[in-house]
């Protein structure tokens, strides 16, 4: 990267705090397509000046699959850790690139200690285009093109954020096609609740395709989604139907990042 | 005097036997672990004026919704003239709210235009389960019983509805006759098409307005003991259900506390638990879920929005949310006979899970949330599959391979792939 990202135990030892911690997940930490968009929310954050940090190699899983998988205790192990380690760093606001990790951090760390402010990075993106401090210019055109938005469930149905993903697509000028099932009656993408770890039950049916099919029939250019595990989802269905070329499955950080010419 | 005792004999018998049934099935739900469920009253009012009374989220679905809503209001409204055949049948007198005049006349009609409406309504219900045999009302959970019970409320709701018009029918050509007893009072503006189809003969007239109004009480208080038997309890327990209802974020699972307090003695070896009762982790049987699961059960009835926005349902997997429900509430019905009829000690060696619900369908659910969205009254399937997950995952240490591969990866590298959490920041390091 042209910049580098700086770590809470290097601003603390600096005697520094961030405004913002950037909890990055374990997909946006190994899974090479989604270290991409990882790098995309760096370059947004240090573009419009954020002081912000990562926690590095001091971050781990926040126990949200293991918690839907059913295991408490691996979940709250990893949540009293990660807790214990947030709280000695005095973190107050953190903003992260995964629904999944957004929504055990605020919602389920707060009774097990650990209650910090907490957004998911379309949110962010928001604000800062409310703000006037992001907009689109200096990079690729949006303008007029077809993009479809996937609510991730653990963004939408699980905490109601709907809007703040679409508000990115307004300053793009782009046109935004909604799926039949979206917002609140989105369809899953196939990854949630544990699924992405496992093969799925006998059916007739990958869900993942049954949203893809749903998605191409808005006939877009791009397929945007705010889930690391979405992503490898929706990616996974997009090649099976050997479209790669004319439709992009892209991160709405990615999308921001590319208007912007980051 | 001899139809004033029968009458009264009857409705005491009815609602004494009703009570006894909905007593049975409270303590059935309070065999449900507890739950605190009374936070925020302001709020759980508001949802259930919003979500019950008010039907909000049926209205994602136009063309059941105004059906339903037919039914709904010609039940609710009607129920003010069962008040007055309650009085008329104790006291042996007739239309005794006629001294109303003009509100009376407005009333009748207004119970004529509804019991209308309710009927049409309840004839497009049958078709579209009979004829148009939409997917929403088939899937596996949906044969023998839960079929039939469907159409018995809808073909009981048609009959109850033209014994009431045909009742008001005979009454009006008894009025038009002068029969002393028949005061004039009520407008007719539907059952008036009906006259030309009656006999004239006073004696005939009366046989028909009697055996009406006997079939259409009569019809009433056995429906209301049909109630604790059937899926309609919805039209009881859809008020309480959703002043119950989940107020927090959809997302947001319980913590269980009694694992907190393992977690916490292993992290730190000086802490001492608060005491706590033992039990087992999530649920094997009925018994292990909570009063509010329970009361789901009672409350569900089988619309299937839930099964028909399923990820896993909509790609032919096992899973049905809707089965979820109704495999629940027959499990704590069998449970509820067993403590009748072998007293509270009795176990019968069967449980929800395995002989209910198998393994496949807990482990095809995405908790994805589409089940509780779609859900008119607030159901929650989701949470009984996540507590059956936990007792297949902690008390058994039965989980599919690959998701034991996950957790294992997550207890040795803080991440549920294979990789070596030392490499965790080395996304940084490339452009």
């Amino acid at each position: 990267m042209e910049f580098k990202v700086p770590t809470m135990a290097e601003l603390m030892a600096a005697g520094e705090e961030p405004e913002i911690l950037f909890w990055v997940g374990c997909a946006g930490s190994y899974d090479e397509r989604a270290q991409k968009i990882t790098r995309d929310i760096c370059k947004i954050l240090h573009h419009v000046g954020i002081k912000y940090a990562v926690l590095g190699t001091e971050e781990s899983c926040t126990g949200d699959p293991a918690k839907r998988a059913g295991n408490e205790f691996l979940f709250q192990m990893q949540a009293m850790t990660n807790i214990e380690v947030l709280n000695a760093y005095n973190i107050k606001k953190i903003v992260t690139g995964c629904p999944h990790c957004f929504n055990t951090i605020k919602n389920e760390y707060p009774g097990l200690g650990g209650t910090y402010e907490v957004i998911h990075h379309t949110q962010l993106i928001q604000d800062l285009i409310n703000e006037g401090k992001l907009k689109a210019e200096g990079g690729e055109s949006f303008k007029g093109k077809k993009i479809t938005y996937h609510d991730p469930c653990y963004l939408g149905r699980a905490n109601g954020i709907y809007e703040a993903p679409r508000k990115a697509f307004e300053v793009l000028d782009a046109q935004l096609v909604e799926m039949k099932r979206c917002k609140s009656n989105g369809l899953c993408c196939g990854a949630g609740g544990a699924q992405m770890f496992k093969e799925p039950e006998k059916g007739n049916k990958d869900i993942n395709v049954e949203r893809i099919d749903e998605a191409l029939q808005t006939n877009p250019q791009v397929i945007a989604a705010g889930c690391p595990f979405c992503m490898t989802m929706l990616s996974d269905g997009i090649k099976l139907k050997d479209k790669e070329q004319e439709v992009k499955v892209l991160d709405i950080a990615e999308i921001t990042a590319r208007a912007n010419g980051l | 005097m001899v139809a004033q005792i029968l009458f009264l004999v009857l409705t005491l018998a009815a609602i004494a036997l009703f009570t006894i049934n909905l007593r049975k099935i409270i303590r059935n739900i309070r065999l449900g672990k507890a739950v605190n469920r009374n936070d925020q009253p302001a709020k759980r009012w508001i949802t259930m004026l919003r979500v019950a009374f008010g039907q909000s989220k049926m209205v994602v679905r136009p063309i059941p919704a105004f059906l339903h809503f037919f039914v709904y209001i010609g039940f609710v409204i009607i129920n003010i003239e069962v008040l007055e055949i309650m009085i008329d049948g104790i006291f042996g007198t007739h239309r005794i709210f006629n001294g109303l005049g003009g509100l009376y006349n407005f009333l009748i009609a207004s119970f004529e235009i509804l019991a209308l409406t309710v009927w049409v309504s309840c004839a497009i219900f049958l078709i579209r389960r009979n004829v148009l045999k939409l997917k929403r009302f088939s899937g596996v959970e949906m044969k023998s019983w839960p079929k039939s019970d469907a159409n018995y409320i809808l073909i009981t709701e048609i009959l109850l509805m033209s014994a009431f018009l045909l009742m008001n029918a005979a009454d009006a050509k008894l009025q038009s006759l002068g029969v002393g007893h028949y005061v004039q009072a009520g407008a007719f503006p539907v059952s008036q098409y009906l006259i030309n189809l009656l006999p004239s003969t006073e004696s005939a007239l009366v046989i028909i307005e009697r055996s009406c109004w006997w079939f259409h009480i009569i019809g009433i208080l056995a429906f209301l003991n049909y109630l604790p038997y059937s899926k309609h309890f919805h039209i009881i327990f859809a008020f309480p259900n959703t002043y119950f209802s989940n107020l927090e974020p959809k997302g947001e699972f319980t913590n269980m506390a009694s694992v907190t307090n393992e977690v916490k003695a292993m992290l730190d070896p000086s802490f001492v638990p608060a005491e706590s009762e033992p039990g087992k982790f999530g649920a094997k049987d009925v018994t292990d879920l909570t009063w509010v699961n329970l009361m789901n059960a009672y409350t569900c009835t089988e619309c299937g929005r839930c099964t028909s926005v399923c990820p896993a349902n909509i790609t032919g997997k096992l899973l049905s949310p809707r089965k979820i429900m109704m495999d629940t509430r027959d499990r704590i019905t069998e449970v509820g006979q067993n403590i009748d009829k072998h007293g509270a000690e009795h176990q019968d060696g069967k449980s929800l899970l395995d002989d209910y619900i198998s393994r496949e369908e807990i482990w095809a659910c995405t908790s994805c949330n589409a089940c509780t969205e779609a859900c008119p009254v607030n159901i929650d399937p989701l949470q009984i599959i996540v507590e059956l997950r936990r007792y297949a995952v902690m008390e058994e240490s039965q989980a599919p391979a690959s998701i034991n591969a996950m957790m294992g990866n997550i207890e040795n590298n803080q991440a549920p792939w294979k990789y070596s959490p030392a490499d965790r920041f080395n996304w940084a390091q490339e452009s």
